[in-house]
């Protein structure tokens, strides 16, 4: 086999895996990428039930209630509107009223099921969207950069 | 004073390493030997002032002097002195301190070491190390120094991030950066032969230990990383594609990809190009990383708090690292002849595949992780890609590659017959299928994945077995014979056996862990039970005590199988008392089916407490996968050939057939 030859083989092999790649990824993206709001979005933009999104503000102050079976309510504020969350599990360790917050999960009935809390690891660091949402809705206190 | 000592040390490497990356570089263009002997002591500078500076922070931490900053932003007088330590490099500028550390480190070692290289080559490449360096030094003079003095002095410290003290991460950030660091090796020898138009055996063998070695380490650092968010973050998981953890697998990826393309450079003088292309990958990928972590553009536990002066810097760094690289590699690249020809069906097509199939999984990992960013500045909306994408790119890809993984090292270089190798083997096949068949009656609900994922686990294994009984000629020579040739197998070719092996092991660890893991959550209440996976959690309730510098609250669950106790479990809850903040301490039983593990949460009114209980099938088999592997690339790293240096024009003898990867 010559040179130029062996080369369109690996070219042509080359091609095939990134073309099953991207078509891997393209279908991926279609069904799981997951989008983030703020309360004020979700109210906003009229979000249909069921679909995944993120969810990222403030936990209210004086929200948190913790209810049988391992279930949490509490409420996320962007300070301008605010929307119920219901949780089950553990909350992470830094999950505190007044702090910033995103869950994940799907809207159900005016109530957001979170099935995944993330809160952020180190209190110094707030997450960067929710920074922008709360500049967004006006409410940013940290430091402009 | 201390302070000031390794300040002043950091300045000074700086200004060496700008007369090692210019001098040795002119003096090998014009070939001035003269000039070109500048790199080794200077490299060894590099390393003594480096080892100063570093040595300083370290005094600092370990006295608690709080007139430096970046002191008492991460540490306190009660910390543990493990964690004192651990503390120098468990915040932004110590970790790059680190970097630059381990960077001079390598420089130095190639200095120490490489006695028998071209100068010329050595000269270029400590040169190219350098420019790496000096980089890195402006970056952390001009942004990040870690020596900066704070007045007034504060009484005490803020404290290392809880959930940073812990000993598998106290050694995690090191080994990391000994991999991510380790392939600036295989990137300025890259560079160094690009300068000089030429590549050959000599340069891969040269080339090949460094990158094994970063390979080993950045195995090591990944699974330690992996193995921290197991116990500590108490989700029961342990990779979530985050971000950061993208962030070191994409060269690992690149790296693994290397350290196969390279074997064929040394072995069969072709691909160079895209040996020397993945070597500037797999460097890119560990500064990608850096800039990444340490910029805070991601969400993540190293994202520490930001200046967007670092994030500008360490871009910058970045374009102009691989912009000038690539456009080096665009100019020179074809001047790089090989002379080796092979058939697509040989041992040199099934590393190119393998090869292929890595940059292409690099690739995908790569996108996933960067669109959130690009999105973002197009304005597109904020959102993230969470692992639902990961395992629908990621798995698919690394089915044909693990299916080949067992085929490649029968065939043989030049050219192979497929049908032979699949011949050989067949009860690789076998194994495979028994193997699926004895899962899907064991765990018939599971997913179907599951089963391929156990399928692929014992193809590979069995497969690489047959791979070694083939080269020691077992049943078909006598005994006595076989045993000789095991004795005398090189000590790469065990590398590649064992590594492959500890793949295979990892693989059915991880689908183990994947597929089939039990989770239960629930309100308990001291002298309950629940039935997980059929292990009865009984709660027996909670008790309070004090650590160094934190209180426990400690749950403990006794767990009984059909009435037989099995083990008691701690789940610890812990306060710091500084920063008043929590940590998990998942209690975990290691068995050889599978871990089980409990984590306790919040105290609920009614008195009861949220409980997560866990069973994760096989998770051991991960590890111990992990490890194998890890044992693997050091082994094939002390073979012989790796000190000998250049090669001989011929192999000694068609007797010890040629060592795969």
């Amino acid at each position: 086999m010559k040179r130029k030859h062996k080369r369109l083989t690996f070219v042509f092999i080359a091609m095939l895996l990134l073309g099953a790649a991207s078509a891997l990824m393209l279908s991926a993206f279609e069904e799981n990428i997951v989008f983030f709001y703020s309360p004020t979005d979700v109210k906003e933009k009229k979000l249909t039930d069921g679909k995944r999104i993120r969810l990222g503000g403030l936990v209210e102050e004086g929200s948190v209630k913790k209810s049988d079976g391992a279930i949490v309510m509490f409420r996320i504020t962007d300070l301008t509107t605010a929307l119920a969350v219901s949780y089950k599990g553990i909350l992470p360790d830094l999950f505190r009223e007044g702090q910033g917050v995103i869950a994940e999960g799907k809207l159900q009935g005016g109530v957001f099921k979170a099935d995944e809390v993330l809160a952020k690891h180190d209190e110094t660091y707030m997450p960067p969207e929710i920074a922008e949402a709360l500049k967004k809705s006006g409410q940013w206190k940290g430091k402009e950069k | 004073m201390t302070a000031e000592i390794g300040h002043f040390a950091l300045i000074l490497a700086l200004l060496v390493a700008v007369v090692q990356a210019t001098v040795p570089l002119i003096g090998a263009h014009k070939g001035r030997q003269a000039w070109m002997a500048v790199a080794r002591p200077a490299a060894i500078t590099q390393f003594g002032l480096l080892a100063v500076a570093f040595g300083c922070l370290m005094q600092l931490y370990i006295t608690s002097d709080f007139s430096v900053l970046n002191v008492v932003m991460n540490s306190h007088t009660d910390k543990p002195l493990l964690y004192k330590i651990a503390g120098v490099w468990g915040n932004h500028e110590g970790s790059l301190l680190l970097w630059v550390l381990i960077l001079s480190l390598f420089g130095s070692a190639v200095a120490v070491f490489g006695a028998n290289l071209p100068p010329g080559l050595r000269a270029r490449a400590l040169a190219v190390q350098a420019m790496i360096a000096v980089g890195f030094y402006l970056f952390m003079l001009l942004t990040s120094n870690p020596f900066e003095r704070v007045f007034p002095v504060p009484i005490n410290g803020r404290d290392l991030n809880p959930l940073l003290q812990d000993p598998g991460l106290a050694i995690h950030p090191p080994m990391l950066y000994l991999g991510y660091v380790g392939f600036s090796m295989a990137f300025s020898f890259a560079i160094a032969a690009l300068i000089e138009g030429r590549v050959d055996a000599a340069w891969a063998r040269w080339v090949r230990p460094w990158t094994l070695a970063a390979w080993c380490f950045l195995t090591g650092g990944i699974a330690l990383g992996s193995w921290w968010a197991y116990y500590e973050l108490g989700w029961g998981g342990w990779w979530f594609w985050d971000p950061v953890e993208n962030a070191s697998f994409m060269p690992w990826l690149a790296g693994t990809a290397l350290l196969h393309s390279s074997t064929v450079v040394e072995k069969r003088d072709t691909l160079k190009g895209w040996t020397i292309l993945l070597a500037i990958i797999a460097f890119s990928l560990s500064l990608l990383g850096t800039f990444l972590v340490r910029s805070g553009v991601l969400t993540s536990v190293h994202a520490f708090a930001t200046d967007p002066a670092r994030g500008v810097f360490i871009l910058g760094l970045l374009i102009v690292v691989i912009g000038g690289s690539l456009a080096l590699f665009a100019w020179r690249g074809p001047a790089l002849v090989s002379t080796g020809l092979f058939k697509p069906v040989s041992r040199e097509g099934a590393l190119l595949f393998n090869n292929l199939v890595l940059a292409t999984a690099a690739a995908a990992v790569l996108l996933g992780t960067l669109y959130p960013l690009l999105l973002d500045a197009i304005g597109g909306g904020k959102v993230s890609v969470g692992p639902p994408f990961f395992n629908t790119v990621f798995i698919p890809l690394m089915i044909p590659m693990i299916i080949a993984m067992a085929i490649g090292p029968i065939l043989s270089w030049k050219r192979a017959d497929l049908m032979t190798a699949v011949n050989k083997l067949w009860l690789a096949l076998l194994a495979a299928l028994v193997a699926m068949a004895v899962v899907s009656v064991l765990r018939s609900e599971g997913p179907l994945l599951g089963i391929i994922g156990i399928g692929l686990a014992a193809w590979l294994g069995a497969g690489t077995l047959i791979e070694l009984t083939g080269r020691i000629r077992l049943f078909r020579a006598p005994l006595g014979e076989s045993l000789g040739r095991l004795r005398g197998m090189p000590r790469a070719a065990w590398g590649m056996t064992l590594g492959h092996l500890g793949l295979a092991i990892a693989i059915a660890g991880m689908t183990g862990a994947g597929a089939w893991k039990v989770e239960s959550i629930q309100s308990m209440k001291p002298g309950e039970t629940v039935q997980v996976a059929g292990y009865d959690f009984a709660f027996e309730g909670v008790k309070s005590s004090q650590g160094p510098n934190y209180s426990i609250v400690e749950g403990t669950f006794n767990v009984t199988q059909n009435g037989k106790p099995v083990v008691t479990l701690n789940a610890e809850k812990r306060v710091y008392n500084v920063s008043s903040r929590p940590t998990t301490e998942a209690g975990i039983h290691t068995m050889f089916t599978g871990d089980l593990y409990a984590v306790i949460g919040d105290e609920e009114d009614n008195g009861g407490y949220v409980t997560r209980l866990y069973f994760n099938p096989l998770v051991v088999w991960m590890w111990a996968g992990v490890l194998l592997m890890m044992f693997a690339g050091t082994l094939s790293l002390t073979d012989r050939r790796h000190r000998v240096g250049a090669p001989k024009k011929h192999q000694p003898s068609a007797a010890t057939a040629p060592a795969g990867a």
